[in-house]
């Protein structure tokens, strides 16, 4: 496991909370207010970074995250603008943990060797990459984890005991459990279900298991965090962007500042002062 | 040949559901367990005669297969050259190729206990068999369809919404048949223990792929007999117009392993391929991962999807089935193109001098038999799947037809 990536989860531990995760999306809705909601994102306290990467077909993606990826590309951004992006976070951020999430194609293009290459050496810990399944190992997660990178696997409400240990085998860093059948930023789990879920993701693991998809408010980060190891909110965040845009379609002070107070509110959410 | 298994071209894909590097599984977790059990079930259905039986009843009764193998006469007079036979499967019951995969899917699905059936569609053909199937099995049916395609096939949306099916109009991306695929399978994905997918193409996550060219295969069974029967040999040439290419795929499989079999693709080269206003994956596109496979795909140099452009909207997608990126690959089948003009040419040749109003879709493949045929030796034979009719098109094709002073 990727030593940021631990380390973040033991601090987490040690101050008897779950870790919080944030999704945004890489170069949304422009490259500079991208990197500005990065550095927020540290100052309140996010744990985990996570880092899309813009696919013009995000076919597990909601319409908010969709339209973050849309916004991006249309501003020119590409994936080696967000390794770029990555790259310049590492050096202001030493400590934080920064994972990159998308999808597989932009990937294959830059060159599975050339990316995971440049994205080591720009300080990224780990890949969520949504459409491998483990029967594609061979592509990226085998050649990912031989490069240090963690390969993390989304485990889903569809996981059932025999598909489990398949998904599990090949994971590293954490697991990030899908809390509901479906795309992200549409409903929400019931606790009972995340709960029964985590104790029989973590009875098959030892590693970390974080709740994502679905997850909108402090209250909901909170909860999810004390039933698990973890949250992960990014449609919630990204939407913020999405109304808070300039005429230009380009990005503005307040976004930044929102973004700044909402995940401040979801950081106290996880460590339980609210609620 | 005694080696003609160690050497056929028909064993593919292997188990990982691999055409060479193509095809494969790319899709997300939650759909794994999903097409995982669809695999299962289809290999047991394959295994299993009543499942034959039953989709052969409905095959020749429903369908009313097997379709005719045409000599077009006049079409054939008019080139001055081979003899062209036509497959028609346009005089399937609804109007196209798609009910032939359609009927093998949904009776997969009602062995597997699954009553709600998801499709996409672009011409609206796929769209309307799904609901044809639905609505003769008592299954729910929503049907996925681009707003673009929504407005210029709207009598297939009219027919669909009479059978009963649910037609969600997709406005993401450009509104056709990438993004109706796309949001059918984020559909799936949230909807993944109760519905069924069937896919309406020769490409998705193994088995799919495989899957439909089985069940399409009936073209390329039934034509290699017909033809046996009227001129006791093989055909020269086979011809099919390619979107994802799932009637092409149908044809050529049986004579993929015919080595004096010349096959031909042919994909919409829109207006024009230098344009870059065309949906030609393999003359145009280079290999990639979307929609579950690895295959051709129009795309730029970050891996983003490119829109592809065609009259037809049949035709209107930015990939191709992985078999045929793989036979593309192995260069055993030849694959060409016809723009927007060369085939609305062609629309309007064969309902003049046969008599037949073709879809768009194959009238890309008579306007590619146009180029070759009449150069051939007149005892040479060439078939061509006319592999949907063109009532859906009139909306679209009158006026500019009108235009050209054709009408």
């Amino acid at each position: 496991m990727s030593s940021r990536i631990k380390t973040a989860f033991a601090n987490a531990k040690a101050e008897g909370r779950g870790i919080l995760g944030v999704f945004v999306t890489a170069g949304d809705p422009d490259e500079g207010t991208s990197a500005q909601i990065l550095d927020a994102l540290v100052e309140a306290n996010v744990d985990i970074v996570e880092l899309g990467m813009p696919f013009s077909d995000p076919m597990a993606d909601g319409p908010a995250i969709q339209a973050a990826s849309l916004r991006a590309l249309t501003n020119g951004m590409t994936l080696a603008g967000t390794l770029e992006i990555a790259r310049g976070f590492r050096q202001r951020h030493p400590d934080t943990p920064l994972v990159l999430m998308g999808y597989y194609n932009p990937i294959y293009i830059y060159g599975v060797d050339r990316f995971l290459a440049e994205a080591s050496d720009a300080g990224v810990d780990g890949l969520i990459v949504v459409d491998l399944p483990p029967e594609e190992d061979d592509e990226l997660c085998e050649p990912a984890t031989a490069a240090g990178l963690d390969f993390i696997r989304l485990v889903t409400p569809t996981s059932d005991a025999k598909r489990l240990p398949v998904v599990l085998g090949s994971a590293s860093g954490f697991v990030y459990y899908v809390a509901i059948t479906g795309i992200t930023g549409t409903s929400s789990a019931a606790a009972d279900s995340i709960s029964a879920a985590y104790k029989r993701i973590s009875a098959a693991t030892d590693l970390p298991v974080v709740t994502g998809f679905g997850i909108r408010t402090p209250e909901q980060a909170g909860e999810a965090a004390s039933l698990s190891d973890g949250a992960i909110v990014g449609s919630a965040v990204v939407e913020i962007i999405a109304g808070n845009l300039g005429e230009d379609g380009r990005g503005t002070p307040e976004i930044v500042s929102k973004i700044a107070a909402f995940v401040g509110d979801l950081a106290k959410g996880v460590a339980g002062k609210t609620g | 040949m005694t080696d003609v298994n160690l050497n056929s071209l028909r064993n593919q894909p292997d188990e990982r559901g691999r055409f060479g590097m193509h095809g494969g599984r790319f899709v997300a977790e939650t759909l794994m367990p999903l097409i995982l059990q669809v695999e299962g079930a289809y290999k047991a259905a394959c295994a299993d005669d009543d499942f034959a039986r039953e989709l052969l009843y409905y095959q020749t009764h429903y369908v009313g297969r097997p379709s005719p193998l045409y000599f077009a006469e006049r079409l054939t007079a008019h080139y001055g050259g081979a003899k062209l036979y036509l497959k028609r499967d346009e005089l399937n019951h609804t109007g196209a190729h798609k009910i032939n995969n359609v009927l093998g899917q949904a009776l997969l699905a009602k062995r597997m206990g699954k009553t709600r059936i998801i499709a996409e569609t672009g011409a609206g053909q796929h769209g309307v068999a799904t609901a044809t199937a639905c609505a003769l099995f008592d299954m729910e049916c929503e049907v996925f369809m681009g707003e673009e395609d929504v407005r210029r096939q709207k009598p297939n949306v009219d027919r669909m919404r009479l059978l009963g099916a649910k037609v969600h109009p997709v406005t993401s991306g450009t509104g056709t048949l990438k993004d109706a695929m796309n949001e059918a399978l984020r559909y799936w994905v949230a909807n993944a223990e109760t519905h069924f997918y069937i896919i309406g193409t020769v490409a998705g996550p193994h088995p799919y792929p495989q899957m439909v060219r089985d069940f399409q295969s009936v073209i390329g069974i039934e034509a290699r007999q017909q033809i046996m029967d009227a001129e006791g040999r093989l055909p020269d040439s086979i011809v099919a117009c390619i979107g994802g290419g799932s009637n092409a795929m149908g044809l050529f499989h049986p004579f993929l392993d015919e080595e004096d079999v010349t096959i031909y693709g042919v994909e919409a080269a829109g207006k024009g391929i230098p344009s870059g206003l065309h949906a030609a994956s393999l003359t145009g596109g280079t290999p990639g991962v979307l929609h579950g496979n690895r295959t051709y795909l129009l795309q730029d140099d970050d891996g983003q999807i490119i829109d592809a452009h065609s009259i037809s909207a049949g035709l209107d997608y930015p990939g191709i089935g992985p078999e045929h990126a793989w036979l593309h690959d192995q260069k055993r089948v030849n694959y060409v193109s016809a723009t927007d003009e060369e085939a609305l040419d062609a629309f309007h040749l064969c309902s003049r001098l046969e008599g037949i109003i073709p879809a768009l879709e194959p009238s890309h493949a008579l306007s590619f038999v146009g180029t070759i045929i009449g150069d051939m030796d007149k005892d040479k034979i060439v078939i061509l799947n006319m592999c949907g009719r063109g009532d859906k098109d009139l909306g679209a094709v009158l006026p500019m037809l009108e235009e050209r002073g054709k009408l």
